[in-house]
């Protein structure tokens, strides 16, 4: 008889408790950006800066991100591999055009002299902001990883496992950068 | 090129060069590693090393080594310690009082601290999971064993950064939770705080692994039969403690992710330019800090709560207010962190609130000690150590508790805030509740994982050694406290506390006579596996006699495989119930075990990750980005080419191994 919980229900389950210590993660990069909402000092003012329609076009291309995942996901129940692909490699596209979008945004930011090192609210800005960034960019080189696990051994059950944790993982991203989109930008903008 | 260690302003021999200390100890310490190496080599062991303890994902071994690791930190801890003791009991009159000079005094109480919560006490926390948890719960292993291993590497990296920091450039002198402004640039310039930062990192990452490792574990992987109502207490609370680590350790790591930003960055979080704000860190810290003490006090709970009912042959009294009493703690040790500074000024309100529910989570601490009390009403009371180590701890927390609640009061802590009367609380808690619990599941398990219990007569002595000396050292401190000296002190100018630090140094060394008699009691055993090449026989599955649970149904030490058959639970305490019931073990018929391949992927990440550390108190940037992409690759490559569908235990090993444990019962003329 073999013992419980060698399955890939367990690694799931491990992967949603990695999710939760993340959102603990956030929620004080959250706090921090809430304490020092008006630690300006002399710098220059988010309001003055942020440029509402290019960070809402950036939010729906993340959001679209989200869709065309799980769009793959469903390629992958229906266990066609080539449809997963695809999928996977829109979400890609769209995840890495948000990078750069947000690159330009945060090169816009440093040359209107918005830089981290000017006052406490711009460091929480960029270290927030940079922190999902780091996330995005890490799952993007994951979907790579599994561009090739892919490739291997095709939709066996680990790789379904895999499509899994990384869907859970890119839609919590997106989450956050809904919680981003209001606290930052909106509240900030407003 | 070579960032800071080329720069003559960073000192990086500057301690070698002056503290003849140090020098001498790096010395030791290098004569100790090379020896250890040249046994390893002499007599051949690199290889059995290597496969059998390095690489090894099985839950057992990673338990032991990460209780080695703790018992080494102890050590290290306690010579800064008594360093400590001895330095205050001189330092009468001006800085240059005592033998240690101002600098090198605040390095020591900060390792000190560092060193005894996060690579000691936590490390020894996880020993006991990874050892027991799994048995108790009538697994296999853990959920992720890969994990496991990792984990253990990073946090064995962290504990290797932190003691470089002895011999290259020099520690963090901003006490063990770094406060800023001075953890900031402005205030600390050098290495000590980069070192502190990074080796905590570390630690912090490899701890939570080990929370989702744990959770998982114990959610997803209990025997058939074994509902969370039935499961053994020391699950409970290690469930509740790893819960904990999930929620708090994030925050540390979200906490030194800001601080480090200000420091290599340039940011300004905490800084007092910029709209900085120290206090925000304090806030931050403490939210960890806190709940972080009820991390290491509730598995000592649990210990607790499995050793006095086998010594008491009663089962425990009050099961499921036990577990409520550790439901309410995780959710109040919420609640309470700022009566770590009633003094910032908070506001009666702010005050109150925290003061209140500080007083209220003695509550369920107190129904703990209630049903260990009602536990051994009536049993048939056993002396054995582990018992001696439990009747201590009851004995000694409850007055630390006590104190703890006269420091709730902020009317009163204005008063005692940063003095020693604080730093007496403290160590009450800690040494007479973490420190006594977890030397009470350590002698309680030993024979378990060794098959022979530790020796009696030394383990008394060690048990006074530590319960005397507790009190000798702490006691003077309360005094002290009263009579207002502060903590971290280098020198005092009142020739009225010296007879009291005097004592206390006293106490210091009557604890020191309790280590000695615990690394006596360890080498006795070492000496036994020499004398079997390694190869300990096996023992009996019950040493002790009237165990309860589950891993004392199977022989000690455990085979790889711990259980033959996963056991079918039907009530608490379920090896009782398997007594009870007139169990027959299977000794027939076995059949083929799964069993997870062994690693070294996680030992090279480990290591990396200490490069990574090692470059970024250095600065030496290269370093850094080559060292962590080649950690990431290690982690990529492995779930590409590591062997993750692990392999079978033949059904004739199994037989085999079994029925040596039928030999050994039978001679000992045991059914079972
Ligand atoms: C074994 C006997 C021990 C002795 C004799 C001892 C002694 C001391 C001394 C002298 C200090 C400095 C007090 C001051 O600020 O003036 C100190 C601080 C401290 N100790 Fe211990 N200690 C012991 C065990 C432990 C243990 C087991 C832990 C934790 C698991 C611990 C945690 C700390 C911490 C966190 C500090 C505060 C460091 C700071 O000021 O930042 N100690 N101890
Ligand atoms: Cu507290």
């Amino acid at each position: 008889m073999n013992a419980p919980g060698h399955d890939d229900s367990i690694k799931i389950f491990g992967f949603w408790l990695y999710i939760l210590q993340d959102l603990f993660l956030f929620a004080t990069l959250f706090a921090n950006i809430a304490v020092f909402s008006s630690s300006y000092d002399a710098g220059p003012i988010a309001k003055d800066l942020i440029s509402l329609p290019f960070v809402m076009v950036e939010t729906f291309v993340l959001l679209f991100s989200s869709i065309s995942y799980g769009f793959s996901v469903i390629q992958m129940h229906r266990n066609s591999l080539f449809g997963t692909r695809i999928w996977m490699a829109v979400t890609f596209l769209l995840g890495l055009l948000f990078i750069l979008m947000e690159l330009y945004e945060f090169n816009h930011l440093l040359n209107e002299g918005a830089t981290p090192q000017v006052s406490a609210y711009w460091s929480a800005f960029f270290i927030l902001i940079g922190t999902h960034g780091i996330h995005v960019t890490s799952g993007l080189i994951w979907m790579i990883c599994m561009f090739v696990h892919l490739s291997w051994r095709g939709l066996c059950a680990e790789n379904k496992m895999r499509l899994t944790c990384l869907s859970l993982f890119w839609h919590f991203l997106d989450i956050i950068w809904i919680g981003v989109f209001t606290v930052v930008y909106l509240f900030g903008a407003l | 090129m070579f960032g800071r260690l080329t720069d003559p302003t960073a000192g990086v021999l500057f301690a070698l060069q002056n503290e003849p200390i140090v020098l001498f100890t790096v010395l030791i310490l290098l004569g100790v590693t090379a020896l250890v190496l040249a046994v390893l080599t002499f007599f051949g062991l690199w290889k059995t090393f290597w496969c059998n303890w390095i690489t090894t994902v099985d839950h057992k071994r990673i338990g032991i080594m990460y209780v080695i690791l703790a018992l080494i930190m102890l050590i290290r801890g306690f010579a800064d310690a008594i360093m400590m003791r001895v330095h205050q009991a001189m330092a009468l009159g001006s800085e240059h009082a005592g033998y240690l000079s101002p600098d090198h005094y605040n390095q020591i109480f900060t390792a000190h601290g560092t060193i005894m919560i996060f690579f000691m006490a936590t490390p020894f926390l996880f020993g006991f999971f990874n050892y027991v948890i799994p048995l108790q719960l009538g697994a296999r292993d853990v959920a992720f064993p890969f994990l496991n291993n990792l984990g253990f590497w990073i946090t064995c990296a962290g504990a290797l950064l932190i003691n470089i920091s002895l011999g290259l450039g020099n520690f963090a002198r901003v006490g063990w939770l770094a406060y800023p402004p001075l953890s900031e640039l402005t205030g600390s310039p050098d290495t000590g705080v980069d070192y502190y930062l990074w080796s905590l990192q570390l630690s912090g990452i490899a701890t939570t692994m080990g929370a989702i490792n744990f959770i998982a574990t114990i959610i997803k992987m209990r025997a058939p039969g074994m509902s969370m109502m039935k499961m053994p207490i020391f699950c409970w609370t290690a469930l509740v403690t790893n819960i904990l680590i999930l929620a708090i350790y994030p925050v540390l790591a979200a906490t030194f992710l800001l601080l480090a930003s200000d420091r290599y960055l340039g940011m300004h979080f905490f800084t007092n330019d910029g709209s900085g704000n120290p206090m925000v860190y304090v806030n931050y810290i403490w939210m960890f800090g806190h709940p972080e003490v009820y991390v290491l006090i509730l598995p000592a709970f649990g210990i607790l709560s499995e050793v006095i009912p086998t010594f008491s042959s009663k089962r425990l009294f009050g099961y499921t207010s036990m577990v409520w009493a550790t439901i309410v703690i995780l959710i109040l040790s919420f609640l309470v962190w700022v009566h770590h500074f009633f003094t910032m000024g908070g506001g009666v309100t702010v005050n109150t609130f925290f003061s209140v529910a500080t007083m209220i989570i003695a509550v369920p601490t107190g129904v703990k000690i209630f049903n260990w009390l009602f536990t051994m009403y009536k049993g048939r009371i056993r002396f054995d150590l582990p018992m001696l180590w439990c009747l201590g701890m009851m004995f000694t927390f409850v007055g630390g508790g006590l104190a703890g609640v006269m420091l709730s009061l902020p009317a009163a802590d204005w008063q005692f805030h940063n003095s020693l009367f604080l730093v007496a609380h403290f160590h009450h808690t800690i040494i007479g509740g973490v420190v006594f619990g977890y030397l009470a599941g350590f002698v309680y398990w030993f024979p378990k994982a060794f098959g022979l219990k530790l020796n009696r007569v030394l383990g008394l002595i060690s048990f006074f050694g530590w319960f005397f000396g507790f009190y000798l050292s702490f006691f003077p401190l309360y005094i002290l406290g009263l009579m207002g000296a502060s903590r971290r002190l280098q020198y005092y100018m009142e020739p009225s506390w010296q007879p009291l630090f005097i004592v206390a140094m006293i106490g210091a060394f009557v604890i020191a006579i309790g280590i000695l008699c615990m690394a006596l009691q360890v080498l006795i055993v070492i000496w036994y596996g020499v004398k079997y090449k390694g190869n300990l026989p096996v023992q009996k599955n019950d040493p002790w006699g009237d165990t309860r649970t589950l891993e004392w149904s199977i022989s000690s030490p455990p085979p790889a495989y711990n259980f033959a058959n996963i056991p079918q639970v039907k009530t608490r305490d379920a090896y009782w119930n398997m007594k009870e019931e007139g169990y027959v073990r299977q000794t027939k018929n076995f059949t083929k075990i799964h069993m997870p391949s062994n690693t070294s992927a996680g030992f090279w990440t480990g290591m990396l990750s200490l490069v990574v550390g090692f470059g970024l108190v250095w600065h030496i940037w290269w370093l850094v980005i080559i060292s962590f992409i080649s950690a990431i690759l290690v982690i990529i490559l492995y779930s590409f080419f590591g062997d993750n569908s692990g392999y079978y235990l033949s059904a004739e090993y199994v037989q085999k191994t079994e029925d040596h444990f039928s030999a050994c019962l039978e001679s000992e003329g045991i059914r079972l």
